[in-house]
């Protein structure tokens, strides 16, 4: 069977599934609705919180990050891991034991305000919203390639499946088809994984074949006689060709940290991982889907590293020194098919500067931006001598003559390494998968905020059970929508606005949810002021860097050194800092809030907590 | 035996002398190996391996030490619980 027969029966199961599991788990009762009845078991959570955070970006974009950027891509890896140690250790088992349905009612609670808890709301929604443009679009990006469907098309099948669980069967829903989608990910990710570990390095642990020698049926071929280690391989490349060395970084250490840093404190404060900590019945079982999700999460986090090596040597190995055109005489090394493939999609491009037939791959760029395409793939005019696709782009004067796009690293890694059709079939469907399910998790937090929130605790205290379901339902449906479009018409800020998602999660609930566990004296003036000035700060130093002048935004001009994506960790920063001084000079908050910070301390009493 | 309120507070500086330590050592790994001293790490290879160590702290052996960090938090904080009583079974 060719790919696209594979990628169609198994999307098709997979999407069967996923429908499958919604019918039989329907919501009957908001709490049903927002929390799955607060009755998942731990390791169920932690599988549907590691599917809810692994997005389209984790699956499809980090290896191939990582790949082109070496040690610095670690920022991401430590980032996106190192945060669920915060959250197991400082967030989620208090905020269990507090037992409500979302974060601003915890910050409205804790802090006795309606303007703190509509702060809560209106970061919460713009969070989801900016993270879920980029999760519809992932949908709309697989189908397009694998499916040869526009993708626009490929956006709305994706929102009728999504809303069809979301809407039906609401955090209840999402939670168990989470459960199926992390397994379909996970098997996606591992099994090309694996199969390239064996070709390059001769074991079937990608995580121990990254740092052991090139052996194995690619991998003798590319070491080619010599007894040579995977990464001083990819080092001695790297060197040939004038990159920096694949191990150690260009990044600036100060950046590093705080890039780091802000991730960390970022993902522990995004509401759609929080929201399902509130999902298991004890305290205990939240430490322990905590530390079951990072062990799931880490399984795709320690082997996209290795991934990304083995693409980038295999990469250089395969493109340098190839000539374009075949039958150019016996032994010349000859790009291969897939190459070709992905030229036409116009993720890759090839400028010959120098007139030989043969690919020149270094350091910089071959031109300016993203390739535009002189005709069509089918044009033959378009073509140029050696039959390559010619560019319009002016051409830059350094010797490179490639242009790669980063996100193809994972999507044609198996076709790079030759794998059977059947895998190719299966990263789309993983892409999906990990797309799909961290979606329906960011379109409950909106769809939360707004009948929950904003209706129920906020304007219409009356609302009856059936109504505030019925509105919970319909801010569902109408996310969904939202989200869909904004992935066929995505705004050009949408890979700007990531910078954000953290920055803000960072600098706002972070330290107020902290604050309001482990200070009884923190009130709600110092929480609103320290919330305040750190979206403030953090908003402007990102607002100003990447839209107002980005033309300033290089290091020179960067306070301290720290990037936009870093700058979360000077907003944290400075919110405690403001917090706590103000909360110095003002009243302590009631006898009530006191008693509600003693009572989150302690597990004793979770059960009933949730009854209130 | 004590106060009710006594053992809460005892917990509380239990669990807090726990998070210290354990922060520590997140901080140490990531942080420390994988960022701030990664070029002296580098200097010397994981033993058995061709990964200059701070290198693999930094893309794989702090996540490593992230997992083991939530379960002996979990263990011993269970162990807390029942030595203070406040478990919830």
């Amino acid at each position: 069977m060719d790919v696209k027969t594979w990628t169609f029966l198994l999307t098709g199961l997979s999407f069967a599934l996923y429908i499958g599991i919604a019918i039989r788990t329907r919501a009957g009762s908001t709490k049903e609705f927002y929390v799955a009845g607060g009755g998942v078991p731990p390791l169920a959570n932690g599988m549907a919180t590691a599917a809810d955070w692994m997005s389209a970006a984790s699956f499809l974009s980090m290896a191939g990050l990582i790949s082109f950027t070496g040690y610095d891509g670690s920022v991401y890896l430590m980032g996106w891991t190192g945060g669920y140690v915060l959250l197991a250790l400082l967030l989620a088992p208090y905020l269990r034991k507090f037992g409500r349905f979302t974060v601003p009612d915890f910050i409205g609670d804790r802090y006795e305000s309606k303007v703190a808890r509509m702060v809560a709301v209106v970061c919460a929604i713009f969070v989801s919203f900016t993270y879920v443009a980029g999760q519809m679009r992932g949908v709309g990006v697989v189908f397009g390639r694998f499916l040869e469907v526009e993708v626009e098309t490929g956006v709305v099948v994706g929102m009728a499946i999504v809303l069809v669980y979301a809407v039906l069967g609401g955090m209840k829903g999402i939670t168990y088809t989470q459960v199926a989608q992390y397994c379909v990910l996970i098997f996606a990710f591992m099994v090309p994984a694996i199969y390239i570990a064996i070709l390059m390095t001769g074991t079937p642990i990608p995580q121990i074949g990254f740092g052991g020698m090139l052996q194995g049926e690619l991998g003798s071929r590319i070491a080619d006689g010599e007894s040579i280690s995977l990464l001083a391989k990819l080092n001695d490349l790297h060197e040939e060709l004038g990159f920096a060395p694949y191990t150690s970084g260009s990044k600036d250490m100060v950046d590093v940290f705080c890039i780091t840093m802000a991730l960390m404190v970022g993902t522990a404060g995004l509401p759609h991982v929080i929201v399902r900590f509130y999902t298991v019945p004890r305290v205990r079982d939240a430490r322990l889907s905590a530390g079951w999700a990072l062990l799931l999460i880490a399984v795709l986090y320690t082997a996209a590293p290795a991934v990304a090596a083995f693409a980038r040597t295999n990469l250089i190995d395969t493109v340098e020194g190839a000539r374009y055109a075949e039958n150019e005489g016996a032994g010349a090394k000859v790009l291969p098919d897939w190459f070709k493939n992905w030229e036409n999609s116009g993720l890759i491009a090839w400028v010959d500067k120098d007139g030989d037939g043969v690919l020149r791959y270094r350091s910089g760029s071959a031109f300016e931006g993203k390739p535009t395409f002189a005709g069509g793939p089918d044009d033959a005019d378009a073509r140029g001598a050696s039959g390559e696709r010619l560019v319009t782009n002016a051409p830059l004067a350094g010797d490179n003559e490639l242009y790669i796009d980063r996100d193809i690293m994972v999507l044609a890694n198996p076709e790079i390494a030759g794998l059977p059709n059947w895998i190719i079939a299966l990263v789309a469907a993983g892409g999906l998968a990990a797309a799909l399910s961290t979606a329906a998790g960011l379109l409950l937090v909106i769809s939360t905020a707004v009948s929950h929130d904003l209706l129920k605790r906020t304007l219409v205290p009356e609302i009856s059970e059936r109504r505030e379901l019925i509105a919970a339902r319909l801010a569902a449906a109408v996310a969904v929508v939202l989200a869909g479009l904004l992935g066929i018409y995505p705004p050009g800020f949408v890979a700007e606005v990531v910078a954000f998602a953290f920055g803000l999660a960072a600098s706002s609930f972070f330290p107020a949810i902290l604050l309001g566990i482990f200070s009884r004296r923190m009130n709600r003036e110092g929480a609103v002021s320290g919330m305040v000035t750190g979206i403030a700060f953090t908003a402007s130093y990102i607002i100003y860097f990447k839209f107002v002048d980005p033309s300033a935004n290089n290091a020179e001009h960067w306070w301290f050194g720290i990037s936009p994506e870093g700058i979360g960790t000077l907003g944290m920063l400075l919110n405690f800092a403001v917090a706590l001084t103000v909360a110095r000079f003002t009243p302590p908050p009631s006898e009530e809030v006191q008693m509600l910070v003693s009572s989150i301390r302690v597990p004793r009493g979770a059960g009933e907590a949730q009854q209130r | 035996m004590p106060s009710s309120e006594d053992r809460a507070s005892a917990y509380w500086r239990a669990n807090l002398k726990l998070l210290a330590v354990l922060l520590g050592v997140w901080f140490a790994v990531s942080f420390g190996c994988g960022i701030l001293f990664v070029e002296q790490l580098n200097a010397h290879r994981l033993p058995g391996t061709d990964f200059p160590l701070g290198f693999w702290f930094a893309q794989g052996g702090s996540i490593y030490v992230f997992c083991a960090l939530i379960f002996a938090y979990v263990v011993a904080m269970n162990r807390l619980d029942a030595k203070y009583g406040v478990s919830e079974d």
